[in-house]
């Protein structure tokens, strides 16, 4: 199967005035159906690299395909936002409607979808968040993890092939991401969406099918999570950590200990452990 | 301070007034208002002030809600009535200095007064029983015929319904920058005029940067959806003309008419 999204070589600065590119000769493709967390430093280039995902942003050298259609065919642009959704960071600055439901339509509406097939798409959309109880409330009165659930909910009704969020939960607080996160494993479990989660939680990556290490403009790692995270030393150079667990294990293997390198949740890390000790005993 | 803050006035409710469609209460009150000038005598004022109080108390608004709406307005009521009085034409029943009160003068105060008044009172309802929301949208739907001449009319209402939807959100922002301020020693409710505008400024100019930051990205978000303005554009919930619209046109068509009758035969 031909992946949904397939960057070529791109090259990306912000001025043509010789300035350092922010993305430098970056290849990467995005499967269908996956679910891909981009993790990156401030700066890494990660946002960028989601803008050109849906033709914010254009490659000043090489070339972003989305289904086969290259962002930079401004006739295929309607085809390419429709088939790329993004969500931003700020909830409030995406709810373009008074009325929760209104918002939600938003996306069908410009697309010109009949009203009967807008309601079931705006319906759908708001359950599969866990919204549908809000849909007659004011945006502004709902809690940050509730408004950016709405603004999800309003990429989901456009039915795209693929979801770009770009850091969904920075602004948010723990109960808010945690929502968000859930809204987002709801969404794959029900629709199995291509999703690209832009991040700097690590946390957020360790349920992803692949992560990928953003790092000056450059891929500095791609694999599972599991694959990922088991390079302590490469994630720390990155300034970036690996989950705790993962630290853990590999400290240990420091002092010769033999516990496995890959470990990531706590039980696995518990489990390691204390196979580990009883195989010692024996 | 910027908590009691309400806007278009809106009351909620589910009276025949408030389910109409709001395109019908743009047309209703637009006739409303013809009816008024094309009024000249005290049967046809009787006349209208009796739909007014109809339509009130179907919509359950109360008059003191109304009356107190028409506050802010005494100035230009008393102002018109005033020189209504004061230079009316015809026989002088009373002359001072160069004022001269007349028969017609007291006639044309009073109705001047009344017109003012129900007018005001007829947009109240208007803005009362409808949402501003929807209020845009009816307007988007009459003024579409206009988009022939080139006026963008699906553009206007857009921007009205993204500065609907934002107004509370710049509310909030004021308040947390009013704060910030706050807590470093400015000070908005003291101090001379001209000290009060200049501490305004530090507060207006994060807010407009802020602003602008806000539409840029709202306008990215909005074309991450699609949005590629009014053509080809469907809605979700359609605006439909029911039973109850077409009685209040009815209504509207009779008035305007009898308005008429009486003006023809000038009782």
């Amino acid at each position: 199967m031909d992946p949904i999204i397939k960057v070529e070589n791109l090259t990306f600065s912000y001025t043509d005035v010789g300035e350092k590119p922010v993305l430098k000769n970056l290849s990467l493709e995005i499967e269908r159906g996956s679910f891909v967390a981009v993790l990156g430093h401030n700066g890494s280039g990660k946002s960028t690299l989601a803008k050109h995902f849906n033709a914010i942003l254009l490659p000043t050298e090489g070339r972003v395909l989305v289904n086969g259609m290259d962002t930079r065919d401004e006739e295929r642009l309607l085809d390419i936002r429709g088939a790329v959704g993004m969500v931003f960071q700020n909830p409030d600055n995406q709810i373009v409607a008074s009325v929760v439901e209104d918002d939600v339509a938003f996306a069908p509406e410009n697309l010109g979808v009949p009203p009967d097939k807008i309601r079931r798409r705006v319906d759908e959309a708001l359950k599969c968040v866990g919204m549908y109880d809000f849909r007659l409330h004011a945006p502004h009165l709902l809690s940050g993890g509730q408004k950016q659930r709405v603004a999800i909910a309003g990429v989901i009704a456009m039915q795209p092939q693929c979801i770009v969020m770009d850091e969904p939960t920075a602004m948010l607080d723990p109960i808010g991401r945690r929502e968000v996160l859930q809204a987002i494993r709801q969404l794959r479990h029900e629709t199995g969406m291509t999703v690209v989660l832009i991040t700097h939680h690590m946390e957020e990556c360790i349920k992803a099918d692949r992560l990928i290490v953003m790092s000056n403009g450059v891929i500095a790692a791609d694999g599972t999570p599991r694959e990922v995270f088991s390079q302590v030393e490469m994630m720390k150079s990155e300034g970036l950590r690996s989950p705790e667990t993962t630290e853990l294990a590999h400290a240990l293997r420091g002092e010769g200990f033999d516990l496995p390198s890959d470990v990531l949740t706590v039980d696995e890390c518990a489990d390691a452990i204390a196979q580990f000790l009883k195989k010692d005993k024996k | 301070m910027l908590k009691n803050v309400t806007l278009g006035q809106y009351f909620p409710g589910a009276t025949p007034v408030h389910r109409l469609d709001p395109r019908t209460k743009l047309i209703f009150l637009t006739g409303y208002i013809v009816a008024l000038f094309l009024a000249k005598n005290w049967a046809s004022y009787a006349l209208i002030f009796f739909t007014l109080a109809a339509v009130s108390y179907t919509a359950h608004i109360k008059p003191k809600t109304l009356l107190s709406g028409l506050k802010p307005l005494l100035f230009i009521v008393v102002f018109t009535a005033l020189i209504n009085l004061l230079y009316g034409t015809g026989e002088p029943l009373y002359t001072f200095w160069i004022f001269r009160i007349t028969r017609q003068g007291i006639h044309n105060a009073i109705f001047m007064v009344l017109r003012i008044m129900m007018l005001v009172c007829g947009t109240f309802m208007l803005t009362y029983t409808t949402s501003p929301l929807s209020l845009t949208d009816g307007l988007e739907l009459l003024l579409n015929p206009l988009k022939k001449i080139r006026l963008p009319v699906h553009e206007l209402s857009m921007m009205m319904s993204i500065a609907l939807r934002f107004i509370p959100t710049l509310i909030e922002e004021t308040d947390k920058i009013m704060s910030a301020q706050k807590a470093r020693g400015a000070a908005f409710d003291t101090g001379k005029l001209t000290d009060r505008a200049r501490a305004l400024l530090p507060l207006l100019v994060p807010l407009f940067v802020g602003a602008f930051r806000r539409a840029d990205e709202l306008a990215t978000a909005m074309e991450c959806r699609c949005y590629h303005g009014g053509e080809g554009r469907t809605r979700m919930k359609q605006l439909r003309f029911s039973g109850i619209d077409f009685a209040a046109f009815s209504l509207c068509a009779l008035l305007i008419a009898a308005v008429c009758v009486l003006r023809a035969f000038g009782l």
